[in-house]
C-alpha cells in the first residue's frame, strides 16, 4: 500500500518549472533559473530543477540530491505563505545587474 | 531623487515585469493523436517567448473553484500574437480533460506567461544540440525545434547548429508531429531525427524499439562529442534515466537541461 502511495506521488512528481507561475508572482521575475542551496544537503544548483509536488493544496519543491523540503508555497485568497526553511539561500540577480 | 528615477529607468529596462493574466481565444483546434490535441489561442498581450517555456492554464468553476496548470508552448517565437499548445488527455485530468472534451473554436480562456527561465534554448545559445524527448515531452522541445528552423530561414548561419532530437514514444499512432518532423528533416540541412518504439514499431521498422539507454545515448549523441547542449523533457522515470545516462557517457551535469512532463505514466 505505501509503495503503490509512493509510486502515485512519484508518478505525479514534476520539477519547479511548473512552479514558475507561482514563483514569478512571490519575486516578481523569473527566478527558475537562479541557485538555491538546499539547507539539508547542501546541493546548489538553479530553482528550476528542483522536484516538484503540485497535487496538494499547496506547492512543495524539494531537493533533487536528498529529497528534503526546500520550499513551500501556499495560497489563500488574502495571502501567498512561502516556507523557505529549507533553502539555504535563494540568489537573486539585482535589478542593475 | 535623481539616483531613484535614473533607477527606475535601468529597472524597467533590464527587470522583467510580472506576468499578468489575461483571456485569450481559441482560434484553433487539431487532433494530434487520440489523446493529444494542439490548440492555437490568439493572445491580446502577447509578447515572445523564449522556447521550452510554458503558459499557465486558469479554469474558473461557477463556485469560485480553480484549477491551475502549466502546460508548453508548442510553437516558435517568430509566430506573433498567437501562441500554439499542445495537450495530452490525462484520465481523469482535471484540466486536460475540460479542455479536450468541452472547449472549441471561439471559446476563452484564461492564461498567463510565457514563464521560465530554466529550461529555455535559443539559436543564441549555440548547440550542437541534443534535444530527447519521451511522449509529450515533445511539445517544448518542438517550440525549439521550429524557433532553430525559422532562424535558419532567416539567416543561413543560424541554421548551421546541428540538431538531433531522439523521440521515445510507445507506438507510431503516439507520436506528436510525425508530418511535421519528417518535412522539417526533409528541408532542413543539420536535423537527424531518431525514433524509438517502446511497445510496438512500425513492420519492417529497423529503428530503435526499446527504452532510451546508454547505448542508444552514446549512438545518437556520439557524433556530436563532449560540448553539446541537452534538453531532455518526458516522464519522470525517462528524465532521470536519460540524466544519468548522459552524465555516464560523459557530459557535464550542467550541460544537461531537464524538464519533468506528468503524468503519462507508463513507457512512453
Amino acid at each position: 500500500m505505501e509503495n503503490t502511495q509512493t509510486d502515485l506521488v512519484r508518478s505525479l512528481m514534476l520539477d519547479a518549472n511548473a512552479a514558475a507561475g507561482i514563483l514569478d508572482e512571490i519575486f516578481a521575475t523569473d527566478v527558475t533559473a537562479c541557485p538555491v542551496e538546499c539547507a539539508n544537503c547542501g546541493l546548489t544548483g538553479p530553482i528550476g530543477t528542483l522536484l516538484a509536488f503540485t497535487q496538494a493544496p499547496g506547492v512543495v519543491l524539494r531537493c533533487p540530491g536528498c529529497e528534503n523540503v526546500v520550499l513551500r508555497i501556499v495560497q489563500t485568497p488574502q495571502a501567498i505563505y512561502l516556507d523557505a526553511r529549507g533553502a539555504a539561500f535563494v540568489r537573486l540577480p539585482r535589478a542593475s545587474g | 531623487m535623481a539616483i531613484h528615477g535614473k533607477r527606475n529607468a535601468i529597472g524597467e529596462i533590464e527587470m522583467k515585469r510580472s506576468v499578468d493574466w489575461q483571456i485569450a481565444s481559441i482560434k484553433a483546434i487539431k487532433q494530434e493523436t487520440h489523446v493529444v490535441k494542439t490548440y492555437t489561442l490568439a493572445l491580446p498581450d502577447w509578447s515572445p517567448h523564449r522556447p521550452g517555456q510554458h503558459y499557465d492554464l486558469r479554469l474558473t468553476a461557477p463556485d469560485g473553484y480553480q484549477a491551475q496548470r502549466s502546460y508548453s508552448i508548442a510553437s516558435e517565437p517568430e509566430r506573433a500574437g498567437e501562441i500554439d499548445l499542445t495537450v495530452e488527455l490525462i484520465e481523469n485530468g482535471e484540466v486536460s480533460s475540460y479542455l479536450n472534451e468541452i472547449l472549441v473554436v471561439g471559446d476563452q480562456i484564461e492564461l498567463r506567461g510565457p514563464i521560465g527561465g530554466y529550461f529555455v534554448w535559443e539559436v543564441g545559445m549555440g548547440g550542437p544540440l541534443l534535444l530527447v524527448a519521451g511522449g509529450s515531452g515533445i511539445v517544448p522541445l518542438m517550440s525549439m525545434l521550429r524557433h532553430w528552423a525559422a532562424a535558419g530561414a532567416r539567416d543561413p548561419h543560424n541554421g548551421k547548429i546541428p540538431v538531433r532530437l531522439l523521440y521515445s514514444s510507445r507506438t507510431p499512432e503516439d507520436v506528436i508531429y510525425f508530418e511535421e518532423l519528417m518535412k522539417l528533416r526533409a528541408e532542413c540541412d543539420g536535423l537527424e531525427i531518431f525514433h524509438t518504439f517502446t511497445r510496438q514499431h512500425p513492420p519492417d521498422w529497423d529503428g530503435y524499439a526499446r527504452r532510451i539507454d546508454n547505448q542508444m545515448l552514446a549512438e545518437v549523441a556520439g557524433p556530436f562529442g563532449k560540448s553539446l547542449l541537452a534538453y531532455v523533457c518526458g516522464p519522470t522515470q525517462l528524465v532521470e534515466a536519460v540524466a544519468n545516462g548522459l552524465v555516464q557517457i560523459g557530459l557535464a551535469p550542467q550541460q544537461v537541461h531537464t524538464e519533468r512532463f506528468g503524468p503519462t505514466g507508463g513507457d512512453s
